[in-house]
């Protein structure tokens, strides 16, 4: 199954889906020294996103973001992608910035095709995600 | 995109490398959002300070200012992570306050005016109806399109930069007038006396309508708000909800005749059950916090009649954060003084929430609940892992002078 994204930028990428269910923030979420979510509550607190390819349906606040990605990306604990469901200029600036794959805009949703700890690619420039394999 | 000759001659190293950089960087963002050109821009404010940068973005800084980045159009600071009269008590590291300063250097040999202020649109520049800035934070953004009628997108640090060195933005989102009508509706019924219930209203609107594109139309406002209300009704809704705008009816300047068919209430009762909902953990009532945005010289005012005759209870820290011109005035007009008599500490040119070192001053000093009658603070801290709690103003002042949080 593929997923037909509606704005896109950067390289193809492959690696391992985390699909949340709730938006992000690399401010308000994000331990920014080991990759890990910790903001108490969130649902994916404890997860890594360090290499991962990251789904979340929506982007939060922040204009800081602009430089975290920059930041965990020279800190090597930057996700391979990340794939929004609805984004803002920070988050696409900040990818940008920093040479991060970044998506926005999805069908169908990813909640019915693609599952955390499956194998995905992103190819930005067909403005596709297929899911390569599944998780064990 | 379709650019001017100008433009081409940019990125065509006619304006130097770094300006060449900003533009074909600038040039991939507007590609991804569909932009059909640049827009000139007056304004530049900008978010750089080692906290949000780390030793990559100073790098990055460093090299721009070898390749001598010069600003094209007049441009200021965000508040930053250090008041460095404060650091050292703060127990901010020693090492990060010398790069803090190199930040500073930097940023001024490129012609940034250093203002280090979150509330630039109440102290600095004020932009008119119409007018294309690229600002940063979101705070300033959604008051600049909102209240002034002005045109900017959220920019990031390194956005804003290139904005700085170019002197121009992508023309997309609320650059354009498509994206800039309301398109839902929110009834004010409740009363909304302490700037907290403003941020309370932005938490409620924001959290269930998260999208930058979705603009409230506030109306049935019995009164009309001040800029101090209206600056944290702004900066929740840009925080829960990742809007840069909104619209007031009778109030700012392109608030529509006609409102949108969706709506949603708010009233009292819901304002009362925002209060009701945070947690109170294991009751540490010893961080109490007035900051994000910078308080204003009102805020300070008011601040200081509250805890005049006062004192922060022994083992509790209070803090309070500004910009240097607003300090300035407040020891003038003698606010500053009843706030560090009552034992407040008052931080210049930084947010609480930005503060180098934050989480191991927040393990060092075993704060685990953080009070404040900011919205927006209160949302933007949970990386730190601090429980926390919003109160009016008036309950935090309170809280601080008697230890006891209820």
């Amino acid at each position: 199954m593929n997923i037909k994204v509606k704005r896109a930028f950067g390289q193809v990428v492959e690696g391992e889906a985390v699909v949340s269910e709730e938006g992000f923030s690399p401010r308000y979420d994000l331990d920014r020294w080991t990759g890990l979510i910790t903001k108490p509550g969130h649902k994916l607190e404890g997860t890594s996103i360090v290499d991962k390819i990251c789904f979340f349906p929506t982007a939060k606040g922040g204009i800081a973001a602009g430089w975290a990605f920059y930041d965990i990306k020279w800190k090597k604990i930057s996700p391979k992608a990340f794939i929004f469901g609805v984004t803002n200029p920070v988050m696409v600036q900040g990818a940008v910035f920093a040479g991060i794959p970044i998506t926005e805009g999805w069908d169908p949703h990813p909640r019915a095709v693609v599952k955390t700890g499956d194998w995905v690619r992103v190819d930005p420039g067909r403005k596709l995600i297929e899911v390569l394999k599944r998780a064990p | 995109m379709e650019l001017t000759s100008e433009e081409q001659s940019i990125l065509g190293g006619g304006r130097g490398e770094a300006a060449r950089r900003a533009l074909q960087y600038q040039l991939e963002v507007g590609k991804f959002w569909g932009a059909k050109r640049f827009v000139p821009v007056t304004n530049v404010h900008m978010m750089g300070d080692i906290e949000v940068m780390g030793d990559a973005g100073l790098e990055f800084l460093r090299n721009e200012v070898k390749q001598s980045a010069r600003c094209a159009v007049p441009t200021t600071t965000n508040a930053r992570c250090m008041d460095f009269a404060h650091c050292e008590r703060m127990g901010q590291d020693a090492g990060e306050a010398v790069k803090e300063r190199e930040i500073i250097a930097i940023l001024r040999r490129m012609d940034v005016a250093t203002t280090d202020t979150c509330i630039n649109y109440q102290t600095v520049y004020q932009p008119h109806l119409g007018e294309h800035v690229a600002w940063g934070d979101t705070g300033t953004v959604i008051y600049a399109n909102s209240v002034f009628g002005a045109r900017s997108n959220f920019e990031a640090g390194p956005a804003a930069l290139a904005a700085a060195l170019t002197g121009r933005t992508p023309e997309y989102g609320f650059h354009l007038d498509e994206h800039r009508q309301g398109t839902f509706a929110v009834e004010l019924k409740a009363g909304l006396n302490d700037l907290a219930d403003w941020g309370a209203v932005g938490k409620l609107v924001g959290e269930s309508h998260q999208n930058y594109y979705a603009v409230p139309v506030f109306h049935s406002y019995r009164r009309i708000p001040t800029a101090d209300e209206l600056k944290h009704l702004g900066a929740a809704l840009a925080s829960y909800g990742s809007m840069g705008m909104f619209h007031f009816s009778g109030v700012t300047p392109e608030a529509p005749s006609i409102l949108p068919s969706e709506k949603m209430v708010v009233a009292e009762a819901d304002l009362e059950a925002v209060y009701r909902n945070y947690k109170l953990g294991d009751g540490d009532a010893r961080l109490v916090v007035f900051s994000g945005p910078q308080q204003s010289l009102f805020e300070m005012k008011n601040l200081s009649y509250l805890f005049e005759n006062k004192k922060v209870k022994s083992g509790t820290t209070c803090i309070v954060t500004t910009n240097s011109a607003i300090l300035k005035q407040s020891r003038d007009l003698g606010y500053a003084k009843i706030l560090e008599d009552a034992g407040v500490t008052i931080l210049e040119g930084v947010c609480f929430y930005i503060l180098q070192n934050l989480s191991p001053m927040r393990e060092k000093n075993r704060w685990t609940n953080m009070v404040s009658n900011s919205a927006k603070i209160v949302n933007i801290i949970g990386a730190h892992r601090f429980n926390t709690i919003l109160r009016r103003t008036a309950d935090c002042v309170g809280i601080a002078c008697s230890g006891v949080l209820k």
